[in-house]
């Protein structure tokens, strides 16, 4: 929370970290959720943080939602007010508010610690019991997570009526006295009387964007992608974080008269995923970790048959069954190398829930343009952070893509005439007038695809399939650059980090530290035009949520040190399985451009 | 563009494959010939190949709309000596793959041709849940009770005491009962045939096609090379016994098939199993005209326009 502007009975801000500490069955995510949908319609820039226990009943859970006017890039390192239902989230959490910051907690449950009261402003409000007055005694204390709604209601301004709509959509359908008793909470809580505790906040106006804006989570923004961009058919295999994707793809594919399967397992997944793909409608399977393992057989297949395809990683902490609920980037070599024997694929990672929008879309568009196999790198902080983003032009991105069953004088799926590799794929059902149909096999094959052990052709035909991926190279964009066109330092990010980073950057620039920012979208082919901008710089950091490996760099490094030979490339990284802080990274900054370049 | 032309063309107008325009020529045997088959002489899949060009010249199904797709194995060289759309695929894993294409494109014909091994081994978990979501497509497996592509090892069928290298004082595990398997699975149609009787593999092959649903063929197939003489008892002209499925068995009698199932080699041929059950085709499509109903005149970009609404 920013300074305060000015005061007229209320306190201007520009934005403001909440942190909502409970148990998962509380509805935090609810509250936060309904935060972030009240953010996106005003207009107002939102970021959200969640933890979700692995346990299915329940748990310790927190949501950390920032709403703020201008850009918000991450989540924010620390929360200016904690809201805590319990003493374990009173004392868990309070180390993430920030000296002098508001806790706001239930009364009922929470005893305040003495020694904590002069380095945080404690406001205790005995939520639980109000709840069960305001609703009546049938229904303890279920509902007051709106009762703190409404607390924070009135402790930010926040816009009531449409607070209320949303309260409407999400329990309106449901028995009437359970829309009844929210509005009754919410009402309570907005009406609680603060005054004699704390001042109250108001957010600084924002800029009109002029366009609606959608709130969603990464899962929710990359499966719509996948809709807009014509995929009719997935199948998948329970994993977290992906079930999300799957579910969703599953309950909204038959309105566009698509499908999806739940397999027996992930291998199946990939497999029927293939053969949808291979009759004409391409298809998407996806996963998290443990399931990219277990599905490298058949993408290496759709390597070598040419088939295109879309694997999605929610990747999570590994190796094996890992941290399943937490985040990290460890993922990349398995998508960009995993399989026996040379392999080219595509790999793309988004950097925004928004992006996830859009790379679902390329991720189609490349797949089918190549006939190859595209992997879509997410992650478990992306997948279930809520953004809220301009709405895109829906007439515009979506597309279809219908079975082209028109009939061909000759067919070779594996014509070697093409200068760029990429022989177009044939459906099923397609008639060829010459009679000579072809097999689309996993065997190395002539032109038509029948087996052949011919040295020529193994080593014509290999590097057919890697031609394709530098043919798709070249036509990529340069990257750009965040922050000033040359300097002292790069940093090099990809996937869910961008927030963090490009805040890092904007904190160093404003300390007059000569830090730029590169982020990939495009890992596998890497885009041209990096050799360029890595000469500029004179330290190079590529920043991952992965180990710092044996040789002293995280697995992009890897690639980026393979690819160019630059010893300049090093590595930030770490494995506690959360996201990154703008913090953490500021830290490694101002060790690395002011105490001097670390040499390994 | 309209939702109408992406999606695949309704059923209706696309399955009676049997019945091709009157102008088109169908293919002969030789023009439905690919490669000559990699197979020893004497192979028993030589004659399930034959007859699946016979099948498809007697059935009228045009070269296009047939599409085989196969794993790992001798067997599953098929698709390269089959001129018409093919796809050999990775070990075990023909049936999900064919699925993909079963669900996605109800105009063709799909066949998956596989193993012992490929099927009920490696792939033996997707027998069971292909057969359980009784997805439209047939499967053949020629069975020849060995693993033949790899130099006799021991397969998931081979008898106790069979000899082959990696049981080389005889096979010591209890072999599957594929049947068995096909039917506690929940397949709709479970049939045993054997490549020495070519009209019955022929015959099986029709009824198979013709089943709307999971068609499971067991067909066995003599390995000439690392274990012949597997199946001379149920050959006649090697003084074996080949016995109908009684023409008194009642195919939707599931304890009746499962009983018939066990009985001792040679055992039975015919169709065990036959029930009507609506496949995953069939209940996908039923789900998706539902919820189309509700969209309907709706382009995609509207129906995602008006999830989003509820997003804002």
């Amino acid at each position: 929370m920013a300074a305060p502007l000015k005061g007229n009975g209320r306190v201007k801000v520009r934005d403001v970290v909440i942190r909502i500490a409970g148990n998962s069955q509380d509805g935090i995510q609810a509250i936060g959720g309904f935060l972030a949908r009240l953010a996106g319609r005003s207009e107002q820039d939102v970021m959200t943080y969640m933890t979700i226990p692995s346990t299915i009943s329940g748990g310790p859970s927190i949501f950390q939602v920032r709403i703020g006017t201008g850009d918000i890039l991450s989540a924010g390192d620390e929360a200016d007010v904690l809201l805590a239902f319990y003493q374990h989230s009173y004392e868990g959490h309070i180390g993430s508010l920030k000296t002098h910051g508001i806790v706001l907690f239930d009364s009922d449950h929470v005893e305040p610690k003495p020694e904590w009261q002069a380095d945080y402003r404690h406001v205790g409000v005995p939520i639980s019991g109000l709840t069960v007055e305001a609703i009546g005694g049938t229904a303890r204390d279920k509902g007051k997570n709106v009762y703190a709604l409404g607390l924070l209601a009135k402790m930010f301004d926040l816009n009531v009526t449409k607070l209320k709509e949303l309260i409407g959509e999400r329990f309106g359908g449901k028995d009437a006295s359970v829309l009844e008793n929210a509005l009754s909470a919410f009402e309570a809580g907005y009406s609680y009387s603060l005054g004699h505790l704390l001042e109250t906040f108001e957010f600084a106006e924002g800029l009109k964007r002029g366009v609606k804006q959608v709130v969603m989570n990464g899962n929710d923004a990359l499966a719509y992608g996948l809709i807009a961009a014509g995929v009719r058919f997935g199948a998948g295999y329970p994993i977290t974080p992906w079930s999300d994707i799957m579910e969703l793809l599953r309950r909204e594919l038959p309105k566009y008269g698509g499908t999806f399967v739940q397999c027996e397992d992930e291998i199946a997944s990939i497999c029927m995923a293939l053969g949808a793909s291979y009759a004409g409608r391409v298809a998407v399977t996806g996963t998290s970790g443990p399931g990219l393992s277990l599905k490298t057989e058949a993408l290496g297949w759709a390597v070598m048959a040419e088939v295109p395809l879309v694997v999605v990683d929610v990747q999570r902490g590994g190796p094996s069954t890992g941290l399943p609920t937490n985040v990290e980037q460890s993922d990349l070599n398995i998508a960009c190398f995993g399989s026996h024997g040379d392999s080219p694929r595509v790999v793309l990672a988004p950097a925004s829930v928004e992006d996830c929008f859009y790379v679902a879309i390329e991720a189609v568009n490349l797949a089918r343009r190549y006939s190859v196999p595209v992997v879509i790198l997410t992650d478990q902080a992306i997948a279930t952070r809520i953004e809220a983003f301009d709405e895109p032009n829906l007439q515009k991105a979506c597309q279809e893509l219908p079975v082209d069953l028109t009939p061909a004088p000759e067919h070779k799926p594996y014509d070697l005439a093409e200068a760029d590799g990429v022989a177009r794929h044939r459906a099923p059902g397609t008639r060829v007038l010459n009679g000579i149909y072809p097999v689309i096999t996993g065997l190395e094959h002539d032109e038509y695809g029948h087996p052949t052990g011919s040295p020529t052709l193994h080593t014509k035909m290999t590097a057919k399939r890697r031609r394709k991926l530098q043919s798709l190279a070249e036509t990529l964009p340069d990257p750009e650059i965040y922050g000033a066109p040359e300097g002292k330092l790069l940093l090099i990010g990809w996937g869910s980090t961008m927030g963090p980073i490009r805040e890092a950057v904007d904190h160093a620039r404003a300390a007059g530290q000569p830090v730029s920012a590169v982020h990939l979208r495009h890992l596998h082919p890497l885009p041209p035009g990096l050799e360029r901008i890595f000469s500029v710089f004179e330290h190079i950091r590529v920043v991952e949520m992965n180990d710092e490996g044996v040789y002293g760099y995280g697995q992009l490094g890897g690639v980026l040190r393979a690819r160019f030979c630059n010893p300049k490339i090093r590595g930030i990284n770490k494995t506690d399985g959360l996201a990154f802080k703008v913090r953490d990274i500021v830290e490694r900054i101002r060790e690395e451009v002011t105490d001097g370049m670390r040499h390994y | 563009m309209t939702t109408a032309i992406a999606q695949p063309p309704a059923r209706e107008e696309l399955v009676p494959v049997a019945a091709p325009a009157a102008e088109r020529k169908l293919p002969t045997k030789k023009e439905l010939t690919a490669d000559h088959p990699t197979w020893c002489p004497g192979c028993g899949d030589f004659s399930v190949l034959a007859l699946y060009f016979k099948l498809i010249e007697k059935r009228r199904v045009l070269q296009e709309k047939v599409v085989s797709v196969s794993g790992i194995g001798c067997s599953s060289r098929f698709p390269y000596f089959v001129q018409a759309h093919g796809v050999h695929f990775i070990h075990g894993r023909a049936l999900p793959f064919a699925t993909g294409v079963s669900l996605t494109r109800p105009d063709l014909h799909v066949f998956v041709f596989s193993g012992d091994g490929d099927a009920f081994s490696i792939g033996g978990n997707h027998f069971t849940h292909t057969a359980r979501k009784n997805v439209n497509l047939t499967l053949v497996v020629m069975d020849n009770e060995v693993y033949g592509l790899t130099k006799k090892q021991t397969s998931p069928t081979s008898p106790v005491g069979f000899k082959s290298k990696t049981d080389i004082w005889g096979a010591v595990d209890q072999p599957i009962n594929p049947l068995k398997q096909a039917i506690a699975a929940g397949a709709t149609f479970v049939a045993r045939t054997t490549s020495t009787n070519p009209n019955h593999v022929l015959q099986m092959m029709e009824a198979a096609m013709d089943h709307e649903g999971f068609s499971f063929i067991e067909c066995l197939s003599e390995c000439v090379e690392f274990y012949p003489g597997a199946f001379d008892g149920a050959n006649p002209r090697k003084g074996g016994a080949f016995n109908l499925v009684p023409a008194e068995h009642d195919v939707t009698d599931e304890v009746a098939a499962y009983r018939l199932a066990g009985e001792p080699f040679p055992g039975r041929f015919g169709i065990f199993y036959q029930v009507k059950r609506p496949t995953k085709n069939a209940l996908e499509a039923r789900i998706n005209a539902d919820y189309q109903a509700k969209t309907a005149g709706l382009e995609s970009w509207q129906i995602l326009a008006r999830t989003f609404e509820k997003m804002k």
